[in-house]
This record gives C-alpha cells, sequence and structure tokens, in this order.
C-alpha cells in the first residue's frame, strides 16, 4: 500500500483549505488507506486548544482533530519548531500527537511515497 | 407537526433546533418507528457533535458506538439494523446533525 503523509501548513481559519486537508485525512482514514498527518508552519494553530470559531461561524478544528482516534489515524505529528514559534506547548497538544525535529520529519516524509500539502 | 428549516439534502440547518418531538417527525420520513435502542444512538450522536464539533462517518460512529455503549453495540451490523441503508447519514438526520463528509 502507498502510505501518503499530509501536510497541514496552514491557519485554522484563513481560508478553508485547513477544513479541507483534515476532511481528505479523515477520508483517507475512514477508507483504510495509510495516511499520516504532519502540522507544521502556521497549520501548528490548528493543534491550539479552546478555539472559539461559532463567532465566525465555523466549526472547531482541534475538536476535529480529537475525533482522529475514532477514526484509528493517530499516525499525526507536529513541528517542533512551529510549536515553540507560535507559543504552543506540548502539553497543549492532544495527547496522540508525536512532537518531531527537523531531522525526525525529514524522514518521516523519506518514509512516504506520496505527499499532499494544504 | 412543522419541521424546523432543512438543507437540500433533508439535515436540520440548524442542529439547535434539534428535539425529540423533530426526530421523530423526520424518523416518520424515513420509515422507522423509534424504539430505546434507537434513542440510545440519537442522544450519542448529541454528544458526539457537542465533542468533536462533526458528524462522524460511519468507521467513527462505530468505533464510538463500541467505547460507549460496549461491544454488542459497536458493530456495523447493529446500526445496519437500527439505521437501514447508510446509518452514519441516517443516524445523524434523526439527531439533527449536519450530513457526514466522506459518507457514500
Amino acid at each position: 500500500m502507498k502510505a501518503t503523509l499530509l501536510l497541514m501548513n496552514r491557519a485554522p481559519y484563513a481560508g478553508t483549505l485547513a477544513r479541507a486537508g483534515l476532511d481528505a485525512a479523515l477520508a483517507y482514514a475512514a477508507f483504510d488507506q495509510s495516511v499520516s498527518v504532519l502540522f507544521a508552519g502556521p497549520g501548528v494553530l490548528q493543534l491550539a486548544p479552546a478555539q472559539e470559531p461559532a463567532a465566525i461561524g465555523r466549526k472547531s478544528l482541534r475538536r476535529l482533530i480529537d475525533s482522529m482516534p475514532l477514526y484509528d489515524l493517530e499516525a499525526v505529528y507536529a513541528d517542533s519548531e512551529a510549536l515553540d514559534r507560535h507559543g504552543l506547548a506540548e502539553d497543549d497538544l492532544p495527547a496522540f500527537v508525536t512532537v518531531l525535529d527537523p531531522a525526525a520529519q525529514r524522514e518521516l516524509q523519506d518514509r512516504h511515497e506520496h505527499l499532499l500539502a494544504f | 407537526m412543522a419541521l424546523p428549516p432543512l438543507d437540500k439534502d433533508g439535515f436540520l440547518r440548524d442542529s439547535g433546533d434539534w428535539d425529540r418531538d423533530v426526530a421523530a417527525a423526520l424518523a416518520v420520513e424515513e420509515g422507522i418507528a423509534l424504539g430505546d435502542a434507537h434513542w440510545e444512538v440519537l442522544e450519542l450522536l448529541r454528544r458526539y457533535y457537542a465533542t468533536f464539533d462533526s458528524s462522524p462517518a460511519m468507521r467513527a460512529l462505530v468505533k464510538y458506538c463500541r467505547q460507549e455503549l460496549g461491544p454488542d453495540k459497536g458493530t456495523s451490523l447493529y446500526l445496519l439494523k437500527l439505521f437501514p441503508g447508510s446509518p452514519a447519514k441516517v443516524s445523524a438526520r434523526l439527531a439533527g446533525l449536519p450530513r457526514p463528509a466522506n459518507c457514500l
């Protein structure tokens, strides 16, 4: 089976691509495809706790991300440097998210045949 | 009863409009007579939506039922018997949730 890595690079509510990427990740998982997810750059903000986007008529991406284990999607990673840059600590993240330094991210990418960036 | 506003697929536009009377009226349209087992799953879906801000696809619905209601009820077959055809879609509709994404 070809392994796919989804790179989540977008701030959560700047447009609709962040949501589209998460929907794609859940669709891959729902159909039993081998998929991993890496949050990087401003995309780590999708992992921030206590998002309150109802005021702008949007759904909470963090709460959607919290449902990933119910899709058996737990190969989920976050870029350590982006977390630092955006003031997020490991404790802020869902427990199933693994923090990776840049070298570990390169290894992660090498293990995947396809890369989809959102 | 008069139903609250629905979208083009027949799902409630505002999940806040949901109550048991609405569920019962939608169930009549689906040809389903709601019993205790149905209500248990519909209440579970309301909790899912409150927690995850989304409607579950079948895979997540089955796993959530298994976690919350036990192994006997956490199966595709159990949900298919209660909500024939497309359980994730039909049960979400009756629970007043938006149409699930990735639902065939």
